[in-house]
């Protein structure tokens, strides 16, 4: 924090020994005005009806329309349905699994075993959505898929995974946690570490078992990460990732696979509505934009951190 | 932790273990299968049902994907994107990071706020488009690069990894003559060797994974880098939208052929990986613990 200054000149004459240091900052700053800033403005089409060649100053106002079109529009309430599901699955299946998978980790004895786990779950994170999904859909599919060819060998009728939408939440939820809940794990042994050691061995003093040391001593030195993740991922209600679910979308289990960013890439790009699905983009960042300011109030009232 | 000797304290521990030793297993037979299987040939796939180790080795599937130009120009795509791009994007990282690390600079609250907001609200997949189409960028590989150059969050953590550098070495350092540049290029990179091996592997992975990106900004599928040819090959052809994708004469490419697809688009991180990977759990850690 700089200190208040004495006379304008003492500002100037610090803010010219930093020259270089603005000199550095240039390039940043103009990327953050470009790609990110430029943006926000151009979300002003949203109350347009936006014509690629009248641009931004040329195209006609239409106020809420879009917006208002929104909640009325069945399609849109359904993708709204779709992605609240995801994200549920995210919550309620996901989130706990790195928490398990760091106090797992963290209970086993010997580096050398400790390191080669962590090698191996890490290294799902690495892939691409797109390799995760190849690897899946080699596996699964009808001809010659190796989780078909046992259903088969065992007398079960084959399943069509990739064209059923009944099989659709399952297989991404499945593929969320194999490409990421190794690589979750990190923060939590992070602040696993960095429990002091006395606890353990005053509790085992008491009595404690493994168990309970974990239950009582490092589950609650975790807790301020794990809130803090949490508030993180509420954050990104709407916010699922394009990739993922657009890579495993097709005409068959759209009716449940579509969701907010898939539509407003079809929408949007595919079929020209601009203004239309940058509402729906503005929808999103603003609901995510709230969820965490909310979150991050609560939990500093129950007495935690916050992220920020 | 000392050693728990008591008859409850091994039991925990063993189930544990095999617990973890599932997982792990779990985690990496998929790729194993894969791996394998693009090594054996389509008969011996169908016949063996899952391969850990092929008892027919054979290159086929190797040798039919490299016989058209098209997997070498977007193999050479995807490696030039992720060469330039993770340059580009560290050394605009490294200056941003440095400055706003020094805590005499004015107004670094401003740009910090700046920085942290974009992490909390963005314009969206529209208005980002029509900036880069804007600009001209539509169908270039810096399409590629330029829009995502700086990830917030990685010039946070390198903020906070320079920040943690003794005040008094640059002092000294400026005393002695050098200037700005002089310091970080000469003192504060150097000592961040972890920390920049750490970002450096979290960019080289985004652009070799690249594929949003490439899907938004590029119409000619000539420019394509390797994980979109690679949902070409597999995720298309894979009996989704037969109707849509495949005209019904060409059948769908084999197993095989996938899997050495598969193998050909992971193989470089594969290769980066165990270099780093000592890096990058500290580095991670030291940023994500004070964002």
């Amino acid at each position: 924090m700089p200190k208040k200054y004495k006379s304008s000149s003492e500002l100037k004459k610090r803010l010219w020994r930093n020259k270089l240091l603005y000199v550095m900052l240039i390039p940043g700053v103009l990327y953050f005005i470009i790609f990110k800033y430029l943006p926000m403005y151009g979300l002003i089409i949203s109350f347009q009806d936006y014509k690629p060649y009248q641009g931004i100053t040329g195209s006609e106002w239409v106020g809420m329309k879009h917006f208002s079109r929104l909640f009325t529009e069945p399609d849109f309430l359904n993708i709204l349905a779709n992605t609240l599901i995801l994200f549920g699955m995210n919550i309620l299946i996901y989130f706990p699994i790195p928490i398990i998978l760091a106090l797992m980790l963290n209970e086993l004895r010997g580096t050398f075993f400790k390191r080669f786990f962590q090698t191996l779950v890490y290294l799902p994170h690495f892939m691409s959505w797109v390799i995760v999904v190849s690897i899946s859909f080699v596996m699964v599919t009808m001809d010659g898929g190796i989780i078909n060819e046992l259903l088969a060998y065992f007398g079960f009728a084959k399943i069509n995974f990739l064209l059923s939408p009944g099989w659709f939440r399952p297989m991404y939820i499945l593929q969320v946690i194999w490409r990421e809940a190794g690589w979750g794990t990190i923060i939590y042994l992070a602040s696993i570490a960095a429990i002091d050691p006395g606890l353990y061995e005053a509790s085992r003093m008491d009595g404690a078992g493994r168990l309970r040391q974990v239950w009582h001593i490092t589950l609650p030195a975790i807790r301020g990460v794990i809130i803090t993740l949490f508030i993180l991922k509420i954050g990104s209600v709407l916010d699922l990732g394009f990739e993922h679910v657009y890579l495993l979308l097709n005409s068959m289990n759209r009716e449940v696979a579509e969701i907010i960013d898939t539509y407003v890439y079809t929408a949007g790009l595919r079929q020209g509505q601009f203004s239309y699905s940058t509402a729906i983009g503005f929808f999103k960042s603003i609901v995510g934009l709230i969820m965490v300011m909310t979150v991050n109030k609560v939990s500093k009232k129950i007495g935690e951190e916050g992220v920020y | 932790m000392v050693e728990d000797r008591t008859f409850s304290g091994r039991l925990f521990s063993a189930v544990n273990f095999i617990l973890l030793a599932l997982i792990a297993l779990v985690t990496v037979l998929p790729f194993v299968h894969v791996v394998a299987g693009s090594f054996t040939t389509s008969a011996e796939l169908a016949a063996n049902k899952f391969v850990l180790i092929p008892k027919v080795w054979s290159l086929e599937a190797y040798k039919f994907i490299f016989s058209t130009n098209t997997i070498f120009r977007a193999l050479g795509v995807s490696i030039g994107v992720t060469l330039i791009g993770t340059l580009f994007s560290m050394f605009i990282t490294a200056l941003m990071a440095y400055g706003l690390s020094r805590k005499d600079l004015d107004g670094r609250r401003v740009f910090n706020f700046l920085v942290v907001f974009t992490m909390l609200f963005h314009g969206g997949m529209i208005p980002t488009f029509l900036v880069v189409k804007e600009l001209g960028l539509i169908d270039s590989y810096a399409a590629l690069i330029l829009p995502s150059a700086i990830s917030a969050f990685n010039m946070i953590i390198l903020k906070n990894f320079f920040q943690n550098i003794p005040e008094g070495l640059e002092e000294s350092a400026k005393i002695d003559g050098c200037n700005d540049f002089g310091i970080l290029f000469k003192i504060v990179l150097p000592l961040s060797l972890p920390a920049i091996a750490t970002i450096s592997l979290f960019y080289a992975v985004t652009y070799w994974n690249t594929y949003m990106s490439a899907i938004l900004y590029l119409d000619n599928s000539a420019k394509w880098p390797i994980q979109v040819l690679l949902r070409q090959i597999v995720v298309l052809a894979s009996g989704m939208d037969h109707s849509a994708t495949l005209d019904g004469t060409v059948p769908p490419p084999d197993q095989t052929i996938k899997m050495a697809v598969i193998v050909v688009a992971t193989l470089p991180i594969l290769m980066v990986y165990p270099f780093l990977q000592k890096h990058f759990a500290k580095g991670a850690m030291l940023g994500s613990m004070k964002g």
